[in-house]
């Protein structure tokens, strides 16, 4: 695995390599922390956002410590004791964070035992442990707890203590219970939303109409008089409103927008005409690929085709929310961030503040699929906070923020073209993408990235977003190169230098429009053979994992058993995520009616050693079903001037009676190295739903979502 | 400010605030009951969900003012962790859920229709919870957790 992209400040030291990140925080300290009580005090720098990374990590923890999940206390990240791991993003947190933790705490265990072995005066190698207790064979013992001495690991790792082997396993590679799941479930106070801090006040912001909105003029003594208001403070476009009461915010907000005058500008594109005006705009190019020749000498024929996707909205459940509070020129904020020293580094470019003088305190949010608006509320509550006079001020974004504020994932065309030969076998493969970057997140870039900073009367230009390197995993190019024997291929990624509608990370970045196009594609190319799409398939595809994951779902599903009906199809997406992480084959079943309905998916997935399997697949159904949301029905709706997609209304999203049945199979490989995924079922559910819809209809939908007046357009 | 009488998981209780005040911000920061979320303040998510003399409803546009007088369930009373409601024995039972913040109004509406409906039918668990947003994509989970309290006889 290349050092990543999102996980650390580069690695360009001359300091002996330790695995993940470990290497950027060498102090065993910084890890993990022996209590008198018998716990273990484990610190990561990766955060909970629903994806149960907290309880994998504990599980890793608990394992090389040999002791039960119980005594480990997961520490929510905090920039001022916390590793510092930069952003939970990616599906790497196994990948850095717990091969840190791995080697981490199996150094830790060895130096207990060595204090044990001069307590107990035998040899290190007779002692063993049991759930914290150090026994020696002769009988004697004493335990982490007796032996709690911070002391012990304020120093250095060296990853020289190896890790157990996976034959030893007894915690790692078992279905755990989420440890997060029951608080929640039981209604306790546990997200960033529930902070009730004392003397806190309540704050709303007003948000322009438009995203290029400025505002002219603000009436704002009718709000100021009414009840329970405390400030109303204006920063150039930037309005916000503090109250003693939640409602009393609210209510200021209404009143606040009758008196607010903007000037609007029509900058958005046309929303019927996405394909063509991704395809116009100033861009970056860049060739991601390139093996062979660019185009086949004898080819018989050149067969293309178009895809495209819409902006995409995260879509939370939970708007997003954070507290903040000064205290004598110094910030703390509270925050569901991915990324809580990223977002410190904004907020100091931001304030003009040493980042030393700002703490950020991780809380759990509502489910986070990327780059969701947690930074810009955080943001939003330190600027409105410095009119609190050292009250915790508490921002709860509206749904009509976040579902019209926070950044979008980009859209995007795509383009392939095969050359083939006369019998239809590939020669050459050109894949063609034009798309606004994936990533626009804090703490990369020298300008803020956080909306607000836009709208400050000293306003800072809004950074255009950029896509990480290919060593990376890419951006909008993210599996972009197939994972097929072709002979030659060439992949072009053209960024757009113009960002009218603001896009960051959503869940798989490029990888879901691009595996919905080449996978769409394949399906074209084999129908024009006359050929099964999974014979296709396994016939370009030599790597076995990819070839296992396929054949186990074909054979889950009964591939070869299908019987043809009227207004019934199956389809098939495959692809390892990243071309580095899991790999995931999906198989939809559709029943094409009034709309389509995605009946049954059925799932395999390797992703090497899954930590904790049922964490793994309740990610995997989880990203399923998201996926056909997305594939069936999302899109950010706009005019020219504003997004108009603020409501559940206009932005709806796959309900309970629409949810297909989601069948999983793990492959479960101990002796292989974990694999991010989290993300990796999203573009193979497309693909696998639009080549379903083929096989139903005869009708290729090459445009998302499919929904009726698509399937309609698309067989014109 | 005037005062209403709430009766609240079988507490009596005091609150002055505006009438017109939401329910589920009086619930949330007058009463420190943090189980009822905040999710689109018009009724559109479910997540804010509580029961009002047994009917599953939308907190977030409840007036105060309509729900004084009526016995008011959130999910703290349905039950805790000495003793679990059965939804909340068959969510953990069933690792239903992933960020969690839409499990305490999707609690409430299941819990409302095992109170009419003590046996409900797979499609009838589905059709109850169609008010209410999962965006972790956990329904399945969901639904046979609702399934598996029903079998067991709750409530």
């Amino acid at each position: 695995m290349s050092p990543s992209f999102n996980s650390m400040p580069g690695p360009s030291d001359k300091l002996p390599q330790l695995p993940g990140s470990l290497h950027v925080n060498r102090r065993l300290a910084q890890w993990l922390r022996f209590l008198p009580d018998g716990t273990i005090e484990v610190r990561s720098g990766k955060v909970e956002i629903g994806q149960g990374i907290t309880t994998a990590l504990a599980q890793i923890a608990a394992e090389e410590l040999d002791v039960g999940v119980a005594r480990i206390r997961m520490v929510s990240a905090s920039t001022a004791s916390s590793p510092n791991e930069a952003v939970t993003s990616s599906s790497l947190s196994i990948q850095n964070s717990g091969s840190a933790l791995r080697y981490a705490c199996a150094e830790a265990r060895a130096i207990y035992l060595e204090a044990a072995a001069v307590r107990l005066g035998v040899a290190a190698t007779s002692l063993s442990v049991a759930d914290g207790e150090i026994i020696c064979a002769g009988g004697a013992r004493t335990s982490y707890a007796e032996l709690a001495d911070d002391a012990l690991l304020e120093r250095e790792a060296t990853a020289s203590a190896p890790p157990k082997d996976a034959s030893e396993h007894r915690i790692v590679g078992t279905p755990f219970a989420r440890l997060d799941l029951p608080p929640k479930i039981y209604g306790q106070p546990r997200y960033t939303h529930d902070l009730d801090l004392p003397g806190m006040l309540h704050a709303r912001v007003l948000r322009p109409p438009s995203p290029a909105a400025t505002l002219v003029s603000l009436d704002d003594a009718r709000a100021r008089a009414l009840p329970g208001v405390v400030a109303v403070v204006r920063d150039g476009s930037f309005v916000g409103v503090l109250a003693e009461r939640e409602e009393q915010a609210l209510k200021a907000l209404d009143t606040l927008r009758q008196g607010a005058a903007w000037r609007e500008a029509e900058t958005l594109p046309d929303a019927d005409a996405l394909g063509e005006w991704l395809k116009a705009q100033p861009v970056e190019t860049q060739v991601v690929a390139q093996r062979g020749a660019n185009a086949a000498a004898g080819a018989a024929r050149t067969r293309r085709a178009r895809y495209t996707r819409p902006y995409l909205a995260h879509a939370s459940i939970a708007p997003s929310c954070a507290v903040a509070q000064w205290d004598a020129g110094r910030l703390r904020v509270w925050t569901h961030s991915q990324g809580i020293f990223n977002l410190r580094t904004d907020l100091a470019l931001a304030l003009a503040l040493p980042p030393e003088s700002i703490l950020v305190e991780h809380v759990e949010g509502a489910g986070c699929y990327g780059h969701n608006g947690a930074d810009d509320v955080a943001f939003d509550a330190a600027l409105l906070a410095r009119s609190a006079a050292g009250r915790p001020v508490r921002l709860q974004w509206t749904r009509e923020d976040e579902l019209c504020w926070a950044p979008f994932g980009p859209a995007m065309t795509v383009e392939i073209e095969a050359d083939l030969d006369a019998a239809g076998a590939i020669l050459a493969w050109r894949h063609e993408i034009w798309s606004n970057g994936h990533v626009n997140r804090p703490g990369r870039a020298k300008l803020p990235a956080l909306l607000a900073a836009a709208h400050l009367e000293q306003a800072f230009e809004r950074p255009i977003a950029s896509n990480p390197p290919a060593a990376a995993g890419g951006g909008a190019d993210r599996n972009a190169v197939p994972g097929y024997d072709l002979p030659a291929w060439r992949i072009v990624s053209h960024r757009l230098l113009a960002m009218p509608i603001r896009t960051s990370a959503l869940r798989s970045l490029g990888g879901f429009a691009n595996v919905f196009a080449i996978e769409s594609f394949l399906d074209e190319l084999a129908a024009e053979r006359g050929e099964d799409p999974l014979a296709h398939r396994l016939r370009l595809l030599s790597e076995p994992r990819a070839r296992a994951v396929l054949e186990a779902a074909a054979r889950r599903a009964n591939w070869a058993g299908w019987t043809k009906r009227e207004g019934r199809g199956h389809g098939i997406g495959l692809a390892r995520y990243k071309g580095s992480a899991a790999w995931c084959a999906v198989i939809a079943e559709i029943e094409a009616g009034r709309e389509i309905r995605v009946e049954r998916l059925v799932i395999a997935v390797d992703a090497g050693l899954a930590i904790n399997p049922d964490g793994v697949v309740n990610q995997i159904e989880g990203g399923a079903i998201q996926a056909t949301s997305w594939t069936l029905k999302e899109q950010v709706r706009f005019d020219r001037t504003r997004i108009t997609s603020g409501s559940w209304g206009d932005y709806p999203i796959l309900r309970f009676s629409e949810v297909p049945a989601v069948e999983v199979e793990l492959i479960q490989r101990p002796q292989e190295p974990s694999l991010g995924a989290g993300e990796a079922a999203q573009g193979p559910t497309a693909a696998a739903i639009a080549n379903a819809v083929y096989d139903a209809l005869g009708v290729r939908v090459r445009d998302l979502p499919i929904t009726p007046e698509r399937i309609v357009a698309a067989a014109d | 400010m005037p005062q209403f009488h709430l009766s609240v998981n079988g507490s009596e209780l005091e609150v002055t605030a505006a009438g017109d005040t939401p329910l589920l911000y009086v619930l949330r920061n007058d009463l420190g009951l943090k189980a009822a979320h905040f999710g689109c303040g018009t009724g559109q998510c479910g997540a804010c969900r509580v029961l009002l003399d047994g009917q599953a409803v939308a907190s977030c546009d409840t007036p105060l003012w309509a729900a004084a007088g009526k016995k008011i369930t959130t999910v703290e009373g349905l039950g805790d962790v000495a003793h679990p409601h059965p939804l909340q024995s068959a969510l953990i039972a069933e690792q239903a859920g992933q960020c969690g913040y839409c499990l305490p109004g999707i609690l409430i509406s299941a819990a409302a229709l095992l109170e009419r409906n003590p046996k409900p039918s797979e499609s009838e668990v589905r059709a109850a919870l169609d008010q209410n947003l999962c965006r972790c994509g956990s329904h399945n989970r969901i639904v046979r957790a609702v399934l598996r309290a029903a079998g067991e006889g709750a409530p």
